[in-house]
C-alpha cells in the first residue's frame, strides 16, 4: 500500500470553538493509481489534500506514505517529504514569481537533488512552454502558468502527485487539455494520483473516485 | 454619507495598526530630531541677541581704542565736542563679563535698559547693583553689593553702573568703549580731530558672536534636516502602502456613488490630523533630545566662540509651531505623490492592492536619470561653486543623488550575484532578494544616508582631532605660560624668571581690522620655539630669517582666504607695510592673525606690554616653579598653566564641540534602524505568497526565517559597503569646501579604517536585529496561515 489515510480527523478555530472539517477519514491509494476527491464546499476536500502532502498536521489519525506516519515527522521531516515524495499542483498555481519559468520547472527537481535537465526540456516542449522558458510568471496566462505549475511538479518526479482543483481557473477546451497531458505524464512517470476536483467529467477519467460530505467519506 | 465614508477609510488602520504605529512613530522621531536641533539653535541664538542688546553690539555703532582702554578724559572731551556716547566701562570678573553703562546718557533700546517700566530703572541702576540671571549671580562671590535676578541679562553676563564697574575691575579713571546714539546733532566736530586714537565703528547689524557661530548652527540644521529625511522616508513609505491597500475600499466608495473630490479631502483631512497627533509627540520628543543636547552646546560655544548661552532651555511658542509646521509640512510632501494618483485613479482602477513594493519599482529610469542628475550638479557645484550655500548645496545634491542610485546599484550588485548562482537556494535567494528590493528601498536609502552621515562625520572629527592634536603640540611648545596682572608685575616675573629658565618668551598682541577682517597682531622674540615649531603652508624663500630681521609678516589662513592675500602681498599694519613671507595653520581660530617679530611689534605699537609668557624650561621642574611663583609674586592658578592644561582643555573643548553631531549620528542611525525593522515588518505580511509554494516544496520554515535574516544582513552590507565612498565623499565636501567657506581653514583628510568597519558591524547589527522579530514571525508562521495562500476559498 503506498499511502494509507485512517481515522483522520481535523478542525479549525472558529470564533464560536473548533470547527470540525475532517471527521474519522480513512483511505487508501495505490502505487501509480489515480484517485479522484469529490464533494460539496467545505467537505474537506483541500484540508485532507493538505494533510497528504505534509502541508498540514491532523489532529489525530495516520497518514502513511510508504509506511512512515508523516503526522510523527518534525517539521524538517515533512519538509522533506514534500521536497523528495509528494508534488502539489494547487489552483493558484502557486509559482515563484521572482523565478523565471525555466528556473521554476526545474524548482522542486532541484530541491530534491533530481536535476534532469532533458527531462525538465521534454516537459517544457511537451507542455507548449519551449518559447516561455525565459519569460516570468506574470508574462504567462492563466494556462500557461498551470502547465507551468504541472511541469513542476512532475519535473522532481515525485511518486504521488496532488492536485488541488489544478484546471478550476481555466476554460474548458484548455482545461481539457491540460488535464490529458498530466494524465499522460503522471502514467507515464508511474505515481499516483490523488486530485480534489468539482468537475464530474474530469472525475469520471480518474480510476477511482471518493466522494466526501462534511468530512466523510459519503 | 461624508461619515460613512470616513469610518470606511478609517477601519484600514484599525486592521493595520502596525502601519499606523509605523506612520506615527516615523513621523515623530523625524519631528523629535528636526525640532530637538532647532530648540537647541533657537535658545543659542535667544543669548546671543540678549548679550548683543545687553552690550549695545549690533544695533549702536561704537568708539573703541586699538589697544582696548579710553581715558575718561576722552568722554569729556566727545561729549563737549557735540558727540552723544555713552560710556561702557568693561571687563572679566570672576571669570563673568561685567559691564558697567551710564543709564543717563544711555540710548533707548539697549536691551534691558528699560527707563519706563520693570525693575531695571535709573534709580536702580545709579544705585550701584549688580543685574544678572540666577544662575551668574550664584557664581559671584565676595562681592559685597547688592544683587538683583533679572531674567532679560545675557548668561554669564552681570550689567551694572559705569562707577561700580571700574571699581569693580580696578579701571580707574578708564572706560573700554563708548556707545554712541543713533541720533547726533548736525554739528560736531570730526572724531580723528577730537580723540585721534579711537576710531568709529558702524553697527553690525547683529551681533559678533551670532556671525562667528552662524557656521556652527548651519551645520546643526544640516544635519537636523538629514535626520528629518531619514524620518520621512518612513513616512513615505508608510503613506504609500496605506493608500495601495486601500485601493478596493476606495474603488468601492466611488463605485457607490462618494464623490473623488470628498474622498481626496477626507484623505487629506485624515493625514493632517495624524501629522498634528505626531508633530505634537515629536515636538515634546524634541524637547527630550534639546534638553539632553543643550548643556554641550553651550559648554561648546563657550569653548569655541566665547559665547555663552543659557543651559536652560525654554518653551517657546514659535518653536511648538515650527515643529508642528514641519511634521505638516513633512506629511504632505511624503503624502503628495499617493494624493495626486488617487486623485487620478480611473474608476474602474484595479481594486487590487498592486502589490506597493513592485510599485515603487516603477519609473526606475526616471529616477536613475534624476540620480545621475543631482550626481553631477554636485559635481559641477564642486568643481565651479563658491560660497556656503555652494557647498550645502553639492551636499544635499550628492547625499540625494547616491540616494536614489541605491537601488538601482544594488539591482545590478543582485543581478551579478544571481548570474553567479549554481545551487538552486542561490539562484532563488538572489532573485527574490532582487524582487524585495523595491520594497526595502526606502528603508536602505535611509540606512545609506545614515551610514554615510556617520562615515562622513566621524571622518571630519577624527582628521580634525588629528590635525588639532599635532597643531597643539607644535603650537603648545613652551612648557608653562604664565599671566600677569599688570605690566609692573610682568615685569618682575621676567626679571625674576630670566636667570631661572632656558627661555622667556613675552606675548604680546593686539586686535585690530587688517583689510577690514578683525585679526589679532603677535610680536613674538626671535627663537627656535617658533622657527621650528610653526609650519607654514606656504612660504617665501628663507621666511623665518626674514620676518625675524622684519622684512615681513605671516599670517594665517584664515586671514589669507578671506582677504585673498597669498605669498608676496602686501598687507598694512599702524601705516606700515609688510610683505607677507608665510602662510600658517591656524585651526579653530575664528579670526586673522599676523605675527610680525618682537622689535617691529614694539616700534608699532610701543604702549602694548606683554602680559603673557611662555616660558621654556625643563618639563620635570615646572611645578616646583609654579610653587615658587605662587609663593612671590602671589599668583594664583588661573595665572599659571601649563603646556598639559592647556592641551587637555583644548581637546576638552574639541571633543565637546562634535558631541553633538555624535548624538545625531546616534539618532539618525538609529532612526534608519527602525525603518528597516518597520520595512521588513511590513513585507513579512506581503510575503506569504511569494514564500508559501517555497515552503510547499519542501523548505522549513525555520530555514526560511533564516534566510530572510541572512537577506537582511546582505542588503545592509551592501549598503554600507555603498555608503563608505559616499561618506567619503560627503568627508571631503565637509573638510576642502563647507569648512574653508565656513571658517576659513582646510584641513587634511585621513582615513580610519577600523572606525569605518566598527561602523559596517554596527550596521549589520541593526539589521540582524530589525530582522530577527519578522524572521522569527515567519519561523513561527501557523502552517494553515500559509496555506491560505493556496485556499480557494481566500
Amino acid at each position: 500500500m503506498f499511502l494509507r489515510v485512517s481515522d483522520l480527523h481535523k478542525s479549525f478555530a472558529g470564533p464560536d470553538g473548533a470547527i470540525p472539517v475532517l471527521n474519522g477519514i480513512g483511505m487508501t491509494l495505490e502505487a501509480g493509481e489515480t484517485l479522484a476527491l469529490t464533494g460539496e464546499s467545505g467537505s474537506g476536500k483541500s484540508t485532507l489534500l493538505h494533510l497528504v502532502g505534509g502541508l498540514d498536521q491532523p489532529d489525530s489519525g495516520e497518514v502513511n506514505i510508504e509506511g512512515v506516519n508523516i503526522g510523527m515527522l518534525d517539521d524538517a521531516g515533512r519538509a522533506a517529504i514534500r521536497r523528495e515524495t509528494v508534488g502539489v499542483i494547487f489552483q493558484q498555481f502557486n509559482l515563484i514569481p521572482s523565478l523565471t519559468v525555466a528556473s521554476n520547472i526545474a524548482f522542486q527537481a532541484r530541491l530534491a537533488g533530481r536535476e534532469d535537465v532533458a527531462w525538465s526540456g521534454e516537459l517544457a516542449d511537451r507542455m507548449g512552454l519551449a518559447d516561455q522558458l525565459t519569460k516570468y510568471p506574470e508574462q504567462l496566462s492563466g494556462g500557461q502558468q498551470q502547465r507551468v505549475a504541472i511541469a513542476r511538479t512532475l519535473a522532481a518526479r515525485p511518486k504521488l502527485v496532488l492536485a488541488d482543483e489544478p484546471t478550476g481557473n481555466l476554460d474548458e477546451t484548455t482545461a481539457d487539455a491540460v488535464m490529458d497531458l498530466m494524465l499522460n505524464l503522471v502514467a507515464e512517470t508511474q505515481a499516483a494520483l490523488l486530485m480534489v476536483t468539482h468537475s464530474e467529467r474530469l472525475a469520471a477519467r480518474m480510476s477511482r473516485r471518493l466522494q466526501l460530505r462534511a468530512g466523510k467519506v459519503a | 454619507m461624508t461619515k460613512a465614508g470616513l469610518l470606511a477609510l478609517l477601519s484600514h488602520w484599525r486592521r493595520n495598526p502596525m502601519q499606523l504605529f509605523t506612520l506615527v512613530v516615523g513621523l515623530s522621531l523625524a519631528t523629535a530630531l528636526w525640532s530637538g536641533v532647532q530648540a537647541v539653535n533657537a535658545e543659542a541664538r535667544a543669548s546671543y541677541d540678549a548679550a548683543a542688546e545687553t552690550l549695545g553690539e549690533g544695533q549702536f555703532a561704537q568708539i573703541t581704542s586699538a589697544d582696548g582702554a579710553i581715558a575718561q578724559s576722552d568722554y569729556v572731551a566727545l561729549r563737549r565736542a557735540g558727540w552723544l556716547v555713552s560710556p561702557v566701562a568693561e571687563g572679566r570678573l570672576q571669570g563673568i563679563r561685567l559691564v558697567g553703562l551710564d543709564a543717563l546718557t544711555a540710548p533707548n533700546g539697549l536691551g534691558p535698559v528699560d527707563f519706563t517700566d520693570g525693575a531695571l530703572t535709573v534709580e536702580t541702576l545709579l544705585g550701584g547693583v549688580l543685574f544678572g540671571t540666577q544662575a551668574t549671580l550664584d557664581r559671584l562671590v565676595d562681592v559685597d553689593i547688592t544683587k538683583i535676578v533679572s531674567g532679560d541679562v545675557a548668561p554669564n553676563v552681570i550689567l551694572t553702573d559705569v562707577g561700580t564697574a571700574q571699581r569693580l575691575l580696578r579701571m580707574d579713571g578708564e572706560l573700554t568703549r563708548f556707545i554712541v546714539a543713533p541720533n547726533q546733532p548736525v554739528t560736531q566736530i570730526p572724531l580723528d580731530q577730537v580723540v585721534p586714537n579711537l576710531t568709529l565703528r558702524p553697527p553690525q547689524g547683529g551681533s559678533d558672536v551670532a556671525r562667528l557661530t552662524d557656521s556652527f548652527h548651519l551645520n546643526l540644521t544640516a544635519f537636523g534636516l538629514l535626520s528629518f529625511a531619514v524620518g520621512i522616508f518612513i513616512v513615505h513609505g508608510a503613506i504609500g502602502l496605506a493608500f495601495e491597500q486601500r485601493r478596493p475600499v476606495i474603488r468601492t466608495l466611488r463605485a457607490l456613488g462618494f464623490p473623488l473630490r470628498r474622498l481626496v479631502g477626507l484623505i487629506a483631512a485624515e493625514l493632517l490630523v495624524l501629522s498634528l497627533v505626531a508633530g505634537a509627540i515629536g515636538v515634546g520628543l524634541g524637547y527630550v533630545v534639546a534638553a539632553a543636547l543643550l548643556p554641550d552646546v553651550a559648554a561648546t560655544l563657550s569653548g569655541l566662540y566665547g559665547a555663552s548661552v543659557s543651559g536652560n532651555l525654554q518653551l517657546r511658542p514659535e518653536w511648538w509651531l515650527s515643529g508642528l509646521a514641519i511634521a505638516v509640512g513633512g506629511t504632505a510632501l511624503a503624502a503628495a505623490a499617493s494624493l495626486w494618483r488617487l486623485a487620478k485613479m480611473p474608476l474602474l482602477a484595479s481594486a487590487r492592492p498592486r502589490a506597493w513594493a513592485m510599485q515603487a519599482g516603477q519609473g526606475r529610469k526616471a529616477q536613475g536619470v534624476l540620480a545621475v542628475g543631482l550626481l553631477v550638479a554636485a559635481a559641477l557645484l564642486g568643481v565651479f561653486g563658491s560660497g556656503l550655500a555652494a557647498g550645502f548645496g553639492m551636499l544635499a545634491a550628492l547625499l540625494i543623488g547616491a540616494a536614489l542610485a541605491l537601488p538601482l546599484l544594488l539591482d545590478r550588485v543582485l543581478a551579478f550575484g544571481a548570474s553567479r548562482a549554481r545551487s538552486v537556494m542561490a539562484e532563488w535567494f538572489w532573485a527574490d532578494t532582487r524582487q524585495q528590493l523595491p520594497g526595502l528601498s526606502l528603508a536602505l536609502m535611509a540606512l545609506l544616508l545614515a551610514m554615510a552621515a556617520n562615515v562622513g562625520v566621524s571622518t571630519m572629527v577624527s582628521s580634525f582631532r588629528l590635525t588639532f592634536t599635532g597643531f597643539l603640540d607644535q603650537r603648545l611648545a613652551s612648557e608653562l605660560y604664565i599671566y600677569a596682572d599688570d605690566a609692573a608685575q610682568a615685569s618682575q616675573l621676567q626679571d625674576y624668571l630670566k636667570p631661572r629658565v632656558e627661555k622667556v618668551l613675552p606675548i604680546q598682541s593686539i586686535s585690530q581690522d587688517i583689510r577690514g577682517l578683525p585679526s589679532e597682531i603677535y610680536g613674538p622674540t626671535p627663537h627656535a620655539t617658533y622657527r621650528d615649531n610653526w609650519v607654514f603652508l606656504q612660504d617665501a624663500p628663507n621666511a623665518w630669517t626674514r620676518i625675524e630681521n622684519g622684512e615681513g609678516a605671516a599670517i594665517n589662513e584664515q586671514l589669507a582666504r578671506r582677504a585673498g592675500l597669498a605669498i608676496g602681498d602686501q598687507i598694512t599694519l599702524a601705516g606700515e607695510r609688510f610683505d607677507v613671507l608665510g602662510i600658517y595653520g591656524d585651526y579653530g581660530n575664528p579670526i586673522g592673525q599676523v605675527i610680525v617679530t618682537e622689535a617691529v611689534f614694539e616700534a608699532l605699537f610701543p604702549d602694548i606690554r606683554a602680559l603673557r609668557f611662555g616660558v621654556r624650561m625643563d618639563p620635570e621642574n615646572v611645578t616646583a616653579l609654579t610653587i615658587e611663583l605662587r609663593e612671590m609674586f602671589d599668583l594664583s592658578e588661573a595665572n599659571m598653566v601649563n603646556q598639559a592644561g592647556i592641551k587637555a582643555f583644548s581637546l576638552d573643548v574639541f571633543d565637546r564641540t562634535f558631541t553633538v553631531t555624535g548624538a545625531l549620528n546616534v539618532l539618525t542611525l538609529a532612526v534608519a534602524g527602525f525603518a528597516i525593522l518597520m520595512s521588513l515588518l511590513t513585507l513579512a505580511t506581503m510575503r506569504l505568497p511569494q514564500l508559501a509554494p517555497v515552503w510547499s516544496q519542501g523548505l522549513t520554515r525555520a530555514r526560511l526565517g533564516r534566510i530572510e535574516i541572512l537577506r537582511a544582513v546582505m542588503l545592509a552590507l551592501l549598503t554600507t559597503i555603498l555608503a563608505l565612498p559616499l561618506g567619503l565623499g560627503l568627508a571631503w565636501t565637509l573638510l576642502a569646501v563647507v569648512n574653508v567657506e565656513a571658517f576659513g581653514w582646510r584641513l587634511p583628510m585621513f582615513l580610519f579604517p577600523l572606525d569605518y568597519a566598527r561602523l559596517a558591524v554596527f550596521a549589520v547589527g541593526a539589521a540582524i536585529l530589525a530582522a530577527l522579530w519578522p524572521a522569527r514571525k515567519l519561523a513561527r508562521t501557523r502552517p494553515s496561515d500559509l496555506l491560505k495562500v493556496f485556499s480557494n476559498e481566500r
